[in-house]
Formats: C-alpha cells, sequence, structure tokens
C-alpha cells in the first residue's frame, strides 16, 4: 500500500540534467497529432502515477497544475 | 423462448374481501429479492408479515445475477443458501481483450476460510423462486399475489394500505409499511416522494442465450472487440447453461432495431464462431439511472431495496445492496415492535443505508465512467489504461468494468462505539462487516453459522469469560487457540467484539468488562 504522507509534493529541482529531461519530454511527443499526444500522455501520467505511489503527492500534484492553470 | 418455466402462484381471495379486519404489524409491499427476504427475516425473530405484489410469478427475466457472500450469508440463515451455490455458477476465471487480443487474465478464486465464495451467478427469477418456496412455508409470513398496492394513507401511529384484486378493493390496516416494490415504486409516487440523482444516457443490450453448443467456461469482456468494433462487450455465465451477453451500444442506438433477433444472431455468430449453436432466452434493451430518496424512513412508512436507491448495474449492487437494506432494517424494526428499542432506532437505518447507498453509486458510477467515458480526456485515460495492462500489470487493477459487491463501511453511525484501544492490526472495526472463518475443535464449523438472531460477543482466549453479567439475549462464542479465526480478528487472549444482529461490528476492545459491553449494547440498540 501507498504511504500517504502530507504536503509532500517536491518543489525544488530534483533532476541532475534538467536541460535534458525536458527535452526528452518534448521530444518524445514530436510527430504526433493533438489526440496522440492526449493518448501519449495519458500513458505516461498513468505509469509515473504508479512509480511515484504517494497519493498525497499525486493529489498535490493534480492541484497544482490545475492551479497554475487558473494564474495564467 | 425461455428455458426457465414461471410459475403462478396461487392468488387467494383475502379475507378482508369477506369483512375480515384485522391490524398487522408489518406489511410488505413488493415480493422481489427485498420483500421476501426481510419477511424471513422479521419471521425468524418473531414478526410475522404479510407481502403484497401486483404480480403471481417470479421476476421477469435474469436481471439481477451476481449474488454477493453478504447477501449469501444473509439468505444461509434460511437455509437458502445453499441451493443457491448448488444451482449457480460460482466463477473461477476470466479474461479481458483489447480488440481480438487477450490482454489478461484473472482468477476469482476465492479466498480459503470462508463459507460462501465471493459470489455465486444465478438468475434472479431463481433466487426469488427459492425465497418464495421458503416464505410459502413460514407459517408467519403471509404472500399474497396479485394483490396491488393502489392507495396509502400515512397516520401517525400506522398506514392505511389500499389493495386492488381480481375480486376487487380492500383495505389492510398495519403499524408498519415497508415500500420494497422496486425502482418504480408505487408507493413512494403515492406518497409524492422525490427520487433526485442522475441519468445515465448510455444503452445497453442485454442478451441472455443458452448454448447448445460447448460453453466458454469463463467470464469475458472486451473493449472493442471485432464483433462489435465501438464499443466493449461482457460475457456472464449464468446456471443451466445460459449466457448473459451484455452489448454496449452507446446513446444513439435504436432499440427496436438492436432487439431484433438477425441483428442480435448476427454479433453473436462473430462472438462464437460456425459452430455455436444457441436459443434466446430473454433480450432486454436498458439505460440506468442512479438515484437515492432524500429519507428512506418517512413516519410509519419505510423504502428498501430499489424503491430507495437505484444504481447502475456493473458491480452487482442493486439487489445485493437490497438485501443488505433489510438485514439491517430487520432486527431493528422487531426491536421496536417489541418495544425493546425507541422508534428513534429506525433513523439509523435511513443514515446507515444512505451512507452504503452513496458508496454503491459511487462505486457504479466509476464503473459507468470507466465503460463509457462522458469527455475525450477521459477516453484517452481509459484506453491508455487498457493499452498498459497488457506489459504492466499495475494498470490492470486500474480496470474498472465493476467492482465486486462487497459489504459497504458505515462509518460513524452513531450505535456504534469507536475504538479506545489503539493497538489493533488487523480485524474489522466498529462500522465493518464480519470476517467469516472456520471455527470449533477440528475447524470444521463457520463463524456465520454460530451467530443468532441477535447480538453475539465473539470472545478469544482460553478461559471462559463472565457471560453471566451480559444483558440476557446476547449470544456469545470464544475461540480458543490459534486458527484463521484469531489471525483475521487480531484475536490476542481477552479480545472481544460485539457483533450486531446484521454481521456488523458495533464495537470491540482488548478485554472483557461486562458493565462496557452493556453500555455499548444500549447505545446499538438506540438505548444509550
Ligand atoms: C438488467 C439488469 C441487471 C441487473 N443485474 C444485477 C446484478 O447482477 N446484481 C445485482 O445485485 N443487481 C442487479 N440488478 C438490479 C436488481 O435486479 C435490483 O436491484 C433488485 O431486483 C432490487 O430488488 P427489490 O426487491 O428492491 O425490487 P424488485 O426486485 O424490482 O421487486 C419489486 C417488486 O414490487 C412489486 N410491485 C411493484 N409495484 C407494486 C404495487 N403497486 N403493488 C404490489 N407490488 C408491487 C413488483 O411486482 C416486484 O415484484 C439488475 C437489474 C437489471 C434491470
Amino acid at each position: 500500500m501507498a504511504d500517504i504522507t502530507t504536503g509532500a509534493l517536491r518543489r525544488t529541482l530534483n533532476l541532475a540534467r534538467p536541460d535534458d529531461v525536458y527535452n526528452a519530454i518534448v521530444d518524445a511527443h514530436r510527430d504526433l497529432s493533438d489526440e496522440q499526444c492526449r493518448a501519449f500522455d495519458a500513458r505516461l501520467i498513468l505509469l509515473l502515477a504508479n512509480h511515484v505511489g504517494d497519493e498525497a503527492v499525486l493529489r498535490e500534484a493534480l492541484r497544482a497544475a490545475r492551479e497554475t492553470m487558473e494564474e495564467s | 423462448m425461455s428455458s426457465y418455466t414461471y410459475r403462478h402462484y396461487e392468488y387467494r381471495k383475502p379475507p378482508e374481501l369477506d369483512g375480515a379486519r384485522a391490524r398487522r404489524p408489518v406489511v410488505i409491499v413488493g415480493a422481489g429479492m427485498a420483500g421476501p427476504t426481510l419477511a424471513l427475516a422479521l419471521a425468524q425473530r418473531g414478526v410475522p408479515s404479510v407481502i403484497l405484489d401486483e404480480d403471481d410469478t417470479v421476476s421477469i427475466g435474469s436481471r439481477s445475477i451476481c449474488q454477493a457472500k453478504h447477501s449469501l450469508e444473509t439468505w444461509d440463515r434460511f437455509d437458502v443458501a445453499s441451493r443457491m451455490v448448488e444451482k449457480g455458477i460460482t466463477w473461477e476465471q476470466g479474461e479481458l481483450y483489447l480488440h481480438d487480443k487477450p490482454v489478461f487474465r484473472f482468477n476469482l478464486q476465492p479466498e480459503p476460510g470462508h463459507k460462501f465464495p465471493a459470489f455465486v451467478n444465478l438468475q434472479q427469477y431463481y433466487v426469488e423462486e427459492y425465497l418464495f418456496e421458503r416464505c410459502l412455508a413460514e407459517p408467519m409470513i403471509e404472500m399474497r399475489f396479485r394483490n396491488k398496492v393502489v392507495g396509502v394513507t400515512p397516520g401517525p401511529d400506522g398506514v392505511t394500505v389500499e389493495v386492488e384484486t381480481p375480486d376487487g378493493r380492500y383495505a389492510l390496516e398495519t403499524d408498519w409499511l415497508v415500500a420494497c416494490d422496486g425502482v418504480r415504486s408505487t408507493v413512494r409516487h403515492l406518497m409524492d416522494l422525490p427520487y433526485p440523482g442522475e441519468v445515465f444516457h448510455d444503452r445497453f443490450l442485454i442478451s441472455d442465450i443458452r448454448l447448445l453448443s460447448e460453453l466458454p467456461k469463463e467470464r469475458r469482456f472486451w473493449f472493442y472487440p471485432p464483433f462489435h468494433p465501438t464499443n466493449s462487450v461482457l460475457l456472464h455465465r449464468q446456471a443451466d447453461n445460459v449466457l448473459r451477453v451484455d452489448f454496449q451500444l452507446g446513446p444513439d442506438a435504436d432499440p427496436e432495431e438492436e432487439k431484433k433477433p438477425e441483428n442480435i444472431d448476427r454479433r453473436l455468430r462473430q462472438m462464437f464462431g460456425p459452430e455455436a449453436r444457441w436459443e434466446h432466452e430473454w433480450t432486454s434493451v436498458y439505460t440506468f439511472t442512479c438515484r437515492m430518496m432524500e429519507r428512506f424512513v418517512h413516519g410509519r412508512v419505510i423504502f428498501a431495496g430499489d424503491a430507495a436507491h437505484v444504481v447502475s448495474p456493473f458491480g452487482a449492487r442493486g439487489g445485493n445492496g437490497a438485501i443488505a437494506d433489510v438485514d439491517n432494517l430487520a432486527w431493528k424494526l422487531a426491536m421496536v415492535l417489541a418495544k425493546t428499542a425507541p422508534v428513534s432506532l429506525l433513523d439509523s437505518y435511513c443514515s446507515e443505508r444512505r451512507a452504503a447507498a452513496r458508496e454503491n453509486i459511487l462505486n457504479s458510477t466509476r464503473s459507468t465512467d470507466f465503460i463509457t467515458p462522458k469527455f475525450a480526456a477521459s477516453r484517452a485515460f481509459r484506453d491508455a489504461t487498457l493499452s498498459l495492462a497488457r506489459d504492466f500489470p499495475f494498470a490492470r487493477a486500474l480496470i474498472n468494468s465493476g467492482r465486486l459487491s462487497v459489504p459497504t463501511v458505515q462509518p460513524d453511525s452513531p450505535l456504534d462505539t469507536p475504538d479506545g484501544d489503539i493497538d489493533w492490526l488487523r480485524g474489522p472495526g466498529p462500522g465493518r462487516a464480519i470476517l467469516d472463518a472456520p471455527v470449533g475443535r477440528d475447524g470444521s464449523g463457520w463463524l456465520i453459522d454460530r451467530l443468532g438472531p441477535g447480538f453475539t460477543l465473539l470472545t478469544f482466549g482460553d478461559t471462559d469469560v463472565p457471560v453471566g453479567d451480559l444483558p440476557s439475549g446476547v449470544g456469545c462464542i470464544r475461540i480458543a487457540g490459534d486458527g484463521l479465526a484469531r489471525q483475521r480478528y487480531d484475536g490476542r487472549p481477552g479480545t472481544t467484539y460485539l457483533i450486531r444482529p446484521d454481521r456488523y461490528v458495533a464495537a470491540r476492545w482488548r478485554r472483557f468488562d461486562a458493565a462496557t459491553i452493556a453500555v455499548a449494547i444500549r447505545r446499538a440498540t438506540g438505548n444509550g
């Protein structure tokens, strides 16, 4: 069972090579239509969500993603 | 058409039409799944009842086929459950397909150490037949077929029911009226009570067929199969070589067109191949709603089953929820009638079962949204889950084609005493259904067989407890030694569970203390 901890979403850098990871994500979407991007992202999110495993982190990330959209 | 022979149960002219007048303690409207179960549970507690049904036979069509463990445990008290298990199908394996390829197999092997499996597939008409037979043999139950309720006049301490029969109308007086008259409840309409909820627009086609050639041995679920490329198809086995094939049609389908035998046969032919032979048993096109009444108790009128709440069929929560309702209601109503509990005890029926209905609706809505996604992103996640499932086992757990009906949790019920001790590693806490386990010296008996119609104390350890100090009518089971029961209940010596008549835990302690137990029993019966 997943650990449920509180206020756990990391807000500071956790990647050793941020540019590489960022570009790997973007490049993976190259040549995909919008619909294919959505299908791709759905797979990616599910794979990562299961890997993270921590429901509190995921919920916080969901909130953060939505809130930053409302700000922009 | 159907291989099941519908028996017509005998109508007799009600004595009221010849001038008899006798007030009844309980009148039940509806002989579906809930009504007869309630009557049997009341009879077991010495309460006589009359069941009125407008019809004179059992469920038309197989309808509820998936009978869950908790319902079987309830019916076992009336000795009808073993018959259901014998006649029905205990599923073990299934397979999920995406397009034409198998994605993964699942195994619903029952957990050992329980008298009943997680569920048994048996058509609703058999369930009702066995219940009817049992009710007809019970002197405390009077079943009145072709007795249709057409009027209800609630009073402060009773209800007058207007009933229509082939011989004319009569009035029946009762202390309590329980409406188990299904989703289109006449009683609810007559009392003009709202039934708020959500309507779903997707259409489904149920086709029950009897295969005359070899049967698939497993349950199957297809998303986008070649024989029905736009939607999903679910296959369930039932008794008598009957299969239920459930086709999702989408919101725009034409029911009349889809129901035509040649259209159904075309799909079935693609599913089962050129050699297969079958007969049609029952065909039905349905949409569904999720609704719940705001209150289940209105003075002396009580609502149960589909009359009070209704869910989508995914997850088999309709019929099983109806049985859990009447299991919760029967002991409370019997105590109120015996004046050993105040009328306010019935408020807990409403709060506990409304919480259960909410949980059932949530679960079935989630399944519905998985099977019929309502917006593009929802569909994208659903399809992503399906395509990950073959190689990533975690995704299999996300596939929601209906979650098996398990007893709901009744959190924060005013009847339950919250845990005082905090060292529980396992075991059902207050508000949770008990777990069956083998008991007895050679482990050949079952815990559920040892529970009576009242409250029961389950204690663990090698020394006898001072049962003499307990209120009368409370049963006591002591489990000695080390076994599955002790593990399931975290039953260190001294551990004591207070089990309600509906097989839910009301309280538990690490130490047996008669005075504390008596307080918890008063609370659990509304006398606190
Ligand atoms: C296609 C389909 C598939 C389903 N599959 C499942 C499943 O797999 N598992 C599951 O648990 N549930 C399933 N259900 C739901 C299940 O059938 C119902 O939830 C269940 O029958 C509810 O029981 P009930 O006793 O409340 O109502 P019902 O069984 O509907 O009984 C109501 C009774 O009231 C009587 N009545 C109505 N009006 C009057 C009146 N005015 N006077 C006298 N009598 C009256 C009717 O004749 C009827 O006998 C399914 C339903 C459908 C339609």
